[in-house]
């Protein structure tokens, strides 16, 4: 199974990416955690996650070919 | 719809049969309250303005710098170094003098926030910081009003309404996305960062549609949902949030909890900042040699010649600090915000080996208290 992941704000800037693909992710925190592996940089920083556009807050169970967003917070205005 | 209010001027969107002449009659009723008048607080004022809502007030502490006018083009050469609430209330007027603009140029706080808010029906959030995101969001909840918010970065933006009530469901409010600030520097903020200027101009005017839907009782609100947008890609996104009353319990109940609350330290603005009056800062300067840090942007205004200072702007505070010499070190901004953050930063570099302060109320309050000399 595949997991599409889009990163906002300065997510891009961690990864250099809008969108990557990650494969065999049964939950978020195993998502979350493969992430923060390839890109240390993750683990530190803040950000809300959406699971099919829908926010989510605790651990979600990933389906087949789901989207999942993480979004930091912006200050600015 | 009174008589003494030009029919003519609103008469495009009267045809409207969504919005029609009740619609209008609602506009010319509101009252709505525009936290912030810069990137995102101009567009939402000049549609709110030409659409008619009545009262309109505007709370900013900030002053124009040249660096604002690329993404706040209400404002001209002319208005630099003006308060911008004072000089958008100006230009409202101008562009429609048949409505009641108040202008606060005072930087909302745990003090003035409930009784300012408490005037008002829908609240717009344009500020440009956690600290007044999170007071506004608390306050809001409290008071039981509806506010619209927005927010930017480089080239994407947020919008949603929230804490307005539509049936059962309990409304979404910033909390339900961020239930706490984020720490100091993890999030930079546009000076830091940068910001396209038009990006404000989409967001801002994305507020001004919502509230004026708010008002006026039409259309689909982003209400339990968070709208984004990428002026690079084009993309566009809108999440719905889902809610749960375990985030109340971070928002103060009563009007005496919410003064209590300390937003900057929650936001980590002043942890670990020690500051300095403009007394005390005097007396200082004179009495020991010390070294006195300016970290405004290179462009800011007042130029200060009246005591000897480096230039050294936030951006570059902790690349450069191998340029600061002495034991003691007083640094400054325009109003002792940017400072605070520079003292953290130096403080994290020099430890116990220097004495770093941050002058209090910055150089508009030096100047402000201090008598020239003759």
């Amino acid at each position: 199974m595949t997991t599409t992941v889009l990163l906002f704000g300065q997510l891009q800037e961690i990864t250099s990416k809008h969108e990557l693909q990650v494969n065999e992710m049964a939950d978020t925190h195993t998502l979350l955690a493969e992430l923060s592996r390839m890109y240390p940089a993750i683990a530190t920083a803040k950000y809300m996650i959406a699971v099919d556009k829908q926010i989510i807050s605790g651990n979600t169970k990933l389906k087949d070919g789901s989207t999942v967003a993480l979004l930091p917070p912006f200050s600015g205005g | 719809m009174a008589n003494h209010q030009p029919y003519e001027r609103y008469q495009r969107q009267i045809l409207l049969k969504e919005l029609g002449e009740d619609g209008q009659q609602k506009l010319l009723n509101a009252k709505v309250l525009v936290i912030g008048a810069g990137g995102l607080g101009c567009p939402v004022l000049q549609y709110l303005a030409a659409a008619g809502v009545g009262t309109i007030g505007i709370i900013d502490d900030d002053t124009i710098a040249i660096h604002n006018l690329h993404r706040q083009p209400i404002y001209s050469m002319q208005d630099i170094g003006l308060p911008k609430a004072s000089t958008a209330k100006a230009f409202l007027e101008n562009l429609n003098p048949s409505i009641h603009i108040t202008a606060y140029v005072q930087r909302l706080t745990v003090t003035n926030a409930l009784p300012l808010l408490k005037e008002y029906d829908v609240i717009v959030d344009g500020s440009d910081n956690f600290a007044t995101r999170y007071l506004v969001n608390d306050a809001c909840v409290l008071l039981d009003k509806p506010f619209v918010y927005g927010a930017i970065s480089q080239f994407e933006g947020q919008v949603a309404v929230f804490n307005h009530s539509t049936g059962n469901t309990l409304p979404a409010n910033y909390r339900h996305l961020f239930p706490e600030p984020p720490k100091e520097g993890t999030v930079l903020n546009c000076e830091e960062a940068g910001v396209l200027g038009v990006l404000p101009g989409i967001i801002g005017t994305m507020q001004a549609n919502e509230t004026i839907k708010l008002i006026t009782g039409i259309g689909t609100l982003l209400v339990n949902s968070l709208w984004t947008f990428n002026a690079l890609t084009n993309q566009s996104y809108q999440f719905s949030i889902a809610t749960n009353a375990t985030t109340s319990l971070l928002i103060p109940t009563d009007t005496a909890a919410f003064e209590k609350m300390d937003y900057e330290w929650l936001c980590g603005n002043s942890t670990t900042a020690l500051e300095i009056s403009v007394a005390e800062f005097d007396s200082l300067r004179k009495a020991v040699a010390i070294e006195i840090i300016d970290v405004r942007a290179m462009d800011e205004t007042p130029v200060i010649v009246e005591f000897l200072n480096k230039q050294i702007p936030l951006s570059e505070i902790d690349t450069r600090a191998t340029e600061i010499e002495k034991d003691i070190v007083v640094v400054f901004c325009q109003s002792g915000v940017r400072s605070k953050k520079a003292v953290a930063v130096l403080a994290g570099i020099f430890g116990e080996s220097k004495k770093i302060y941050s002058l209090k109320g910055g150089i508009t309050g030096w100047k402000s208290q201090t008598i020239k000399p003759v």
